[in-house]
């Protein structure tokens, strides 16, 4: 039987959750042995080549990229998992909810004590550039999230944990010291 | 010493002085109940609902409600235990709770409380609702983002004239619990540490305080709340 395929990717996040999947150590050689790697960060593969078991997310929805990205990885594996609390429920990039996405700009690019190069007061305008959604929004009201990894970053023993539990097919062990929100 | 009565709290046989608030006569049992508004030692307030059992049958609130002769007390089963774990989601969800950025984070009895109900994501949409902090005291920091409206802070942080330095505003879902201004200008030391102390989340923040303790060393990062009092 051939072993399962995993996929992940960043969002609106700080890549720290793909840290944290790093900080699993030498247990990579035996990831490795349990699961083949797909489109990730880790590898640079850049398009998924094939079906996938098992997508991590990392990050919420800020942009229209963003959420394009979701949907693909959700049209394409089986099993979706939100992975940190940005993915959950919006994160560090969230605190902007509530402000409208006009004084945001304006704040980042016009009024902001540190903007000082900007003298012409251009705002981001390629079209190459994804749009900017009114909010951030959590991985789950975007698309069906089938489980979700919280922490900031989720603790390495706990991704270690869920991962072999689900291509091992076996109940996940949820040890105290490593399910935490920060 | 009033009279000693017996009860049960999920048919184990349990003691108690009579009239002994529930939560209490369980905590001397060694069965954890677990709370948020409730502070030992002073009127209890029911607010929170996180502490309902099921007496007889019934819905109670056990910080409120005293023990009697041969009552039969329902604690950790399926229903109780769901209704509780929601009602912390919706405090997660209705306030803005950002655990990586909030100084009682390993600390917070809300937080805790959503570990030891492995909350990995709550079941309601979150409501980002846009709340103010109030930092015109020069000794603590109001953040409304983060106030479950438990009243703790109303009802134990009271100045040497019996005046509460918190208070309520507005009604329904407009209410908040904010400081009066003036008298937060008059705090003290005391005072204000014994505030960030009774908050059970990060609402109420001393001042140049906060991040001091290491991960790894806070109040419940390796021990679930209740488990002191567990057998």
């Amino acid at each position: 039987m051939s072993k399962p395929v995993i996929a992940t990717t960043s969002l609106a996040g700080c890549f720290g959750c793909h840290m944290s999947l790093l900080d699993i150590d030498e247990r990579i050689l035996e990831l490795i042995e349990l699961v083949e790697f797909n489109k990730s960060p880790i590898n640079d593969i850049k398009k998924l080549t094939k079906p996938i078991d098992i997508g991590i997310i990392e990050g919420g929805c800020c942009n229209s990229e963003n959420v394009e990205v979701l949907r693909y990885f959700r049209e394409n594996c089986k099993t979706l998992i939100s992975f940190g609390e940005c993915a959950i429920m919006g994160g560090l990039p969230a605190l902007r909810n509530g402000i409208p996405v006009e004084e945001c700009i304006k704040e980042a690019y016009l009024d902001g004590p540190t903007v000082q190069l900007n003298k012409d007061k251009v705002l981001p305008n390629d079209p190459e550039l994804p749009i900017i959604l009114d909010r951030v929004y959590p991985c789950h009201e975007v698309v069906k999230i089938d489980y979700y990894l919280p922490g900031c970053a989720p603790r390495a023993d706990f991704i270690w944990e869920a991962v072999v539990a689900l291509v091992t097919n076996n109940e996940m062990a949820v040890p105290y010291e490593v399910f935490k929100f920060d | 010493m009033s009279k000693l009565i017996k009860f049960n709290i999920d048919g184990q046989e349990c003691m108690a002085e009579e009239g002994r608030y529930i939560v209490d006569a369980a905590k001397d049992n060694g069965v954890y109940i677990p709370t948020l508004c409730n502070i030992p030692g002073l009127k209890p307030k029911g607010s929170c609902r996180m502490c309902t059992v099921k007496v007889n049958g019934r819905l109670m609130t056990s910080c409120t409600t005293p023990v009697s002769d041969g009552m039969e007390i329902e604690n950790h089963i399926e229903e109780i235990e769901n209704y509780r774990k929601m009602i912390v989601e919706l405090m997660f969800v209705s306030g803005n709770h950002f655990c990586p950025s909030c100084e009682k984070s390993g600390s917070c009895d809300l937080q805790a409380l959503a570990y030891r109900y492995q909350m990995m994501v709550p079941r309601f949409p979150y409501t980002f609702s846009q709340k103010d902090v109030d930092g015109s005291s020069p000794l603590i920091i109001k953040d409304q983002n983060r106030c479950i409206m438990c009243k703790r802070c109303i009802r134990a942080i009271i100045d040497n004239e019996g005046r509460s330095f918190f208070t309520f505003k507005n009604r329904g879902i407009k209410l908040e619990v904010i400081m009066d201004k003036e008298m937060g200008q008059r705090m003290n030391e005391a005072e204000a540490e014994k505030a960030m102390e009774i908050c059970p989340v990060g609402a109420i923040l001393k001042k140049e305080k906060g991040y001091d303790v290491p991960i790894g060393q806070r109040k419940f990062d390796m021990k679930p709340i209740g488990s002191e009092i567990e057998n």
